[in-house]
């Protein structure tokens, strides 16, 4: 029995990285106020561009690098629509994630159901892995885990502790106030976008390269909506997201506790959408003031309208 | 960088659309001196200076700074040539704190831990002018003058040598004006430019060394303070003796229509916007609420025609409750209103004019049988209420964002008082249009009143107040501080109560 | 230097709109050639076969109108919405369950039941279903202010779980030879075709008559002229006293249901049997939101716009076996094509010239 609880609690810490990876990348676009949809298409990109480099090459972290670089050119797609053209984010968002299921299905046809087998060893911490329990569960991951939570830790310093930070929400929340500053609003939009996309990218690169070693089309099977259902119940806090990412990690993983007693496995896998719909339900409850959405998210900004 | 000193703006030009906004405009300042900026609603003070600040750019004409000829494409070069602006809607992050909005500007903001590095700076930098605030603060949690101080704050933390204030007392009570005033003072003995922009006469000749007239986009005439007075800078601003031919007939008030009674209403950030105010407004009478805006104005007029729900108290129209009830039930029991930011609530800009001229009337008899809308009628309907209300435009046809702001303003006054309401809520239903416009429309609220109906008006402006209410009430934070007849000898200390220091 | 003088335009001609559609629809066809250059095929030859393989020949004509049903039917229910700015994404969602419930009035009514009475039953079910699913988003946004995207999409995977559950589990056909899958409707619930096509009648007048209705409902009606106040400005259909959640419930019941309509088409005109949600709902709750998209969300034009994705659809199918593409080059199209949309939006709105200056 404890056997299974540290193995099912390890494998939502495995199960919530992409998470994390994906709603913090969401998170910072979303300050910027660009409402960005096509987290799923960016994520699917990106993991198939780390399995194919990976299996190519050899080297999964040149996989990885080359996945983030993928995911950030093709969000220039969302950034040129929304940004310079002030087109409707949802629809630009969901061209998005067409084009990004599109092209990673072609792309990874050939390698459809191939195993991966370069390995990228856990990273054992030393001493700290050692404890019982815990460490297995927290201290001897992939290192993306660790990435994950390095990441979302460093996006919340640099939001609230940085100039650039501070700049980004203004012009999530008030582009015109922001831009009288003298701050190039679209720059910073652009930047949080092709930020966002790395993220989401590097989330499916995880998934590829290091949750399930193998690439098949739709393996993202939604992450990427629910990592934007995420950054509302994270209340647009990269630090709030790491136990958001890894409550919902632990969603993922519930179903395969619960499978042998009978349950049917499809009505399980409904569970990590259900308990979507259940968070964003209860964040609807909280007072609107303290939700903290930006003022202007979603807003098409266009300079010096009168 | 040398310290600005003088500056000059050449024959600027500039036009939107075709239509020309400022026009061969010439005029220069020099250290020390307040220059005046006076002019109507419209008549080109804003453009000019967001020309000078980099937000425009002017199709002709320079700008000199120090005798040297300068381009200004954004606002970033307007801080590095010290030129500092506060606009009338302030350009502060609301759910930011006071130090994130400095930081924000403040050109020397350092990459890491931004808000503490500038902490002391903005500090040591308050005492010497005598603000003092808290700076954690978020700025939705601030009165507007201290808005205001943080704005001044931001200008001069990036040096600026020129500040440019867009009708900065618009949104102050007497109290903070007379503040603002010491401040601007204290500045102008520092040696800074100020460039005070106002349509008001009585600041511009208590504040300015000079005054710039601007009518229509143009320069109307220029003088020094001390060598003008306030009828011929008047006859400059409307280029016509301003003679309102208002005339407000006695006439006796008839039975009661409105009556609210220990009103509670919560504002948008979830604090009490209204609290308990009681009143009520009869037939034939005009009830203006007087104050500064944001003390509860909004909720009121939104609380009355049922958009924003009532936390506590009553409001009865003609003795039947309405508290609480759909906004369609009290327009369908006479209850028309002009709302106050009219683009937000008033059109949908995408729709059709003549869907528009039927808003919230589409589900009369008249236009709508069953399911469906009677577009000829409609049509017609447009047709006369254009006509009725002069409002000119390209055709019924034509999208309602297409049209100017006084031409929609025209539009939703027409809409909601063709149908005769018992009760207008109208807020400020002068703002934004020019005297032709100003005269009409306080000319159909009069007539409202001597037709038998009540109206609920709001304003900030003084003048309109007074010349058309029967009963005031003035506002401040959320409580009437005074109702009292229009000729009470008390309302003299009517910018007192404004403030929220005296009640009656 | 020079320099781009953007301005608002604030006279869109019907001709410069269609124009600067069929200009998008162009420039998108150029950028997917690229992309088919990139992939060893030569673009000309491509898409001469993605059109030739669904308009060139009588064959492929009807397939097309086959599948235009369900795209028209759907896309001409989102253009209410989308007008509306609810953002359906959940058309897929709803597809299914119309699906779901018209193949449980099928199975288990058709048996005893004429073909006049069982068929108009499985419609009214299917719609029934769709509605359903569509109320669940508008209930949730109008009330508890959850993002319509967010939670439409996830009713699509659960809906396809649910049915999964279904198609393995109690609905599992004794004839499916222990594959998922139901077994086949009776022959009284299944639709008439077209002889020599897959052209499911019923549902072909059904999605004709529904873009023509919707087009009278969006101009002409109360309600059409409340979504459009809604969609425009909020703030604007507080103050008119326009009821956001009956509005919004009636128009996610038209858009769902009609959603449903053309699940209850896919199943009892096509399949015969109810079978994995992805064959079942073939991704045209995706694909109708460009069609709605395309047709400048005119339920009018969705017929023209339903149509020529579906020839999309069909003369992929067809690439993709002359050719050996994948499957997700459809994807590439529509995402493509609906970038190419939104850009020629832009220059629809606004005015570029270019102004030589010192």
């Amino acid at each position: 029995m404890e056997d299974m609880i540290v193995s099912t609690l390890e494998r939502a810490m495995v199960a919530g990285t992409p998470l994390l990876l994906a709603t913090t990348g969401e998170v910072i676009c979303e300050r910027s106020g660009i409402l960005n949809l096509g987290v799923e298409g960016v994520m699917s990109m990106g993991a198939v561009v780390a399995f194919i480099v990976t299996m190519t090459t050899g080297e999964p972290w040149l996989g990885v690098i080359c996945a983030v670089g993928v995911g950030m050119a093709i969000s220039i797609v969302h950034a040129f629509a929304s940004v310079s053209l002030q087109a409707n984010q949802v629809v630009s968002g969901l061209a998005l994630t067409m084009l990004g299921l599109g092209f990673s299905g072609m792309m990874g046809k050939p390698y459809v159901g191939k195993p991966l087998l370069i390995k990228m060893d856990d990273l054992a911490i030393p001493f700290l892995s050692d404890i019982p329990y815990l460490g297995k569960i927290l201290f001897s991951q992939s290192p993306f885990f660790y990435l994950a939570i390095f990441l979302a830790l460093t996006a919340w310093f640099f939001l609230e502790k940085t100039r650039l930070g501070i700049q980004i929400r203004s012009t999530g929340e008030n582009p015109r106030a922001t831009e009288t500053q003298g701050i190039n609003v679209s720059r910073i939009k652009y930047l949080s976008i092709l930020i966002g996309g790395g993220f989401s990218a590097l989330a499916g690169a995880h998934l590829s390269i290091s949750y399930s070693k193998s690439w098949i089309e739709g393996m993202t099977a939604g992450r990427g909506w629910i990592a934007i259902a995420l950054t509302i119940f994270a209340l647009w806090n990269p630090a709030r997201a790491i136990w958001a990412a890894f409550l919902f990690g632990f969603i993922f993983v519930v179903q395969y506790l619960l499978q042998p007693l009978g349950i049917s496995p499809n009505f399980l896998s409904m569970l990590p959408y259900i308990a979507t719909l259940i968070i964003l339900l209860l964040i609807s409850f909280k007072d609107p003031r303290r939700l903290n959405a930006p003022a202007m998210l979603g807003e098409p900004y266009k300079r010096g309208e009168r | 960088m040398e310290r600005n000193q003088r500056l000059e703006m050449k024959g600027i030009s500039k036009s939107f659309h075709g239509i020309p906004a400022n026009q061969d405009i010439s005029f220069c300042i020099e250290s020390g001196e307040i220059l005046g900026l006076l002019g109507e609603n419209g008549a080109g003070k804003t453009t000019l200076m967001n020309i000078l600040y980099g937000l425009y750019q002017p199709d002709a004409g320079e700008i000199r700074i120090n005798g040297t000829p300068v381009r200004i494409h954004n606002p970033v070069e307007s801080i590095f040539h010290g030129i500092g602006m506060v606009h009338q809607h302030f350009m502060l992050i609301q759910n930011h704190s006071v130090l994130e909005n400095i930081a924000l500007s403040y050109k020397d903001t350092p990459f890491f831990f931004p808000k503490l590095k500038i902490r002391e700076k903005i500090e040591t930098f308050s005492k010497s002018f005598d603000f003092n605030m808290d700076l954690t603060k978020k700025i939705w949690q601030l009165s507007a003058g201290e808005q205001q101080r943080v704005e001044i704050i931001k200008a001069l933390l990036n040096g600026a040598d020129l500040l440019i204030l867009d009708e900065p007392t618009s949104v102050l009570t007497p109290q903070e004006i007379k503040e603002l005033i010491s401040i601007l003072k204290g500045m102008k003995a520092k040696g800074h430019m100020i460039i005070f922009i106002s349509h008001k006469l009585d600041e511009i000749m208590d504040i300015c060394d000079r005054v710039l007239v601007l009518q229509k986009g143009r320069i109307a005439g220029s003088a020094l303070t001390r060598d003008t007075d306030k009828t011929s800078l008047a006859r400059m601003m409307v280029g016509r003796d301003v003679v309102f031919n208002i005339k407000r007939e006695k006439i006796e008030r008839g039975r009661q229509i409105l009556s609210v009674e220990h009103l509670d209403v919560m504002g948008d950030k979830g604090i009490p916007a209204l609290k308990d105010i009681s009143f009520d407004v009869f037939e034939n009478e005009i009830f203006g609420v007087a104050g500064v805006s944001g003390n509860g104005q909004r909720e009121l007029a939104e609380a009355v025609t049922g958009i924003r729900a009532v936390k506590s108290g009553k409001i009865r129209i003609n003795d039947q409750d309405i508290t609480n009830t759909s906004p369609r039930h009290i327009y369908d029991l006479g209850v028309s209103h002009v709302p106050e930011e009219r683009i937000r609530f008033g059109i949908a800009p995408g729709l059709f004019l003549y869907d528009n001229a039927i808003l919230k009337q589409h589900h009369l008899k008249k236009f709508s049988q069953r399911y469906f809308l009677k577009y000829k009628e409609v049509k017609h309907h447009t047709k006369t209420l254009m006509n009725d209300f002069n409002v000119s435009a390209h055709s019924i046809n034509s999208q309602i964002r297409n049209l100017s702001g006084g031409n929609i303003q025209k539009l939703i006054l027409g809409r909601e008082i063709s149908e005769k309401p018992q009760l207008l809520v109208a807020s400020h239903p002068t703002y934004g249009l020019d005297v032709g416009a100003t005269e009409f429309m306080r000319n159909h609220l009069l007539m409202l009143r001597k037709t038998g109906s009540a109206v609920l008006l709001f304003s900030e402006d003084l003048e309109e107040i007074f010349e058309l209410c029967d009963r005031i009430a003035v506002i401040f934070d959320g409580e009437f501080m005074a109702i009292l007849d229009s000729d009470d000898q008390r309302l003299c200390d009517i910018g007192l109560m404004m403030a929220g220091s005296e009640r009656i | 230097m020079m320099n781009l003088i953007v301005t608002d335009r604030y006279d869109i001609s019907a001709v410069r709109s269609f124009m600067t559609n069929l200009l998008s629809l162009a420039s998108g066809l150029f950028m997917i050639g690229l992309v088919f250059l990139f992939l060893g095929v030569n673009p000309f030859y491509a898409i001469f076969k993605i059109f030739s393989g669904s308009f060139g020949s009588f064959y492929g004509f009807k397939e097309t109108l086959t599948k235009a049903i369900p795209l028209i039917l759907i896309g001409s229910g989102l253009t209410l919405a989308f007008r509306a700015k609810f953002w359906n994404i959940g058309a897929e969602g709803q597809l299914l369950m119309g699906a779901i419930f018209a193949s449980w009035t099928g199975l288990f009514l058709g048996n005893d039941l004429p073909s006049y009475i069982i068929v108009p039953l499985m419609f009214f079910s299917g719609f029934i279903g769709g509605a359903l699913w569509g109320i669940i988003p508008a209930i949730l946004k109008i009330r508890f202010s959850i993002n319509e995207v967010i939670s439409t999409l996830m009713l699509n995977y659960i809906c396809a779980d649910f049915l999964t559950m279904l198609i393995v589990g109690p609905w599992k056909g004794s004839t499916r030879f222990g594959f998922p899958g139901t077994d086949n409707l009776p022959d009284a619930a299944i639709l008439g075709i077209i002889p020599g096509s897959r052209i499911h009648y019923a549902t072909f007048i059904l999605s004709i008559l529904c873009a023509i209705i919707l087009c009278i409902v969006i101009y002409k009606t109360r309600f059409g002229y409340e979504a459009r106040v809604v969609g425009e400005n909020p703030d604007a259909g507080r103050y008119a006293g326009i009821d956001f959640l009956k509005t919004t419930l009636i128009l996610m019941i038209i858009s769902g249901g009609l959603a449903g309509l053309a699940g209850v088409g896919e199943v009892a005109g096509i399949h015969h049997y109810l079978g994995y949600p992805a064959a079942v709902s073939s991704g045209y709750g995706f694909t109708a939101i460009i069609v709605a998209w395309l047709a400048k969300l005119n339920p009018l034009l969705t017929l023209i716009s339903g149509i020529f994705f579906a020839g999309i659809l069909v003369g992929g199918d067809a690439i993709q076996i002359s050719l050996g593409l994948p499957a997700a080059t459809v994807n590439i199209v529509n995402g493509i094509l609906l970038i190419c949309l939104i850009m020629g939006d832009y220059f629809l709105r606004n005015k570029i010239r270019l102004q030589l200056s010192k």
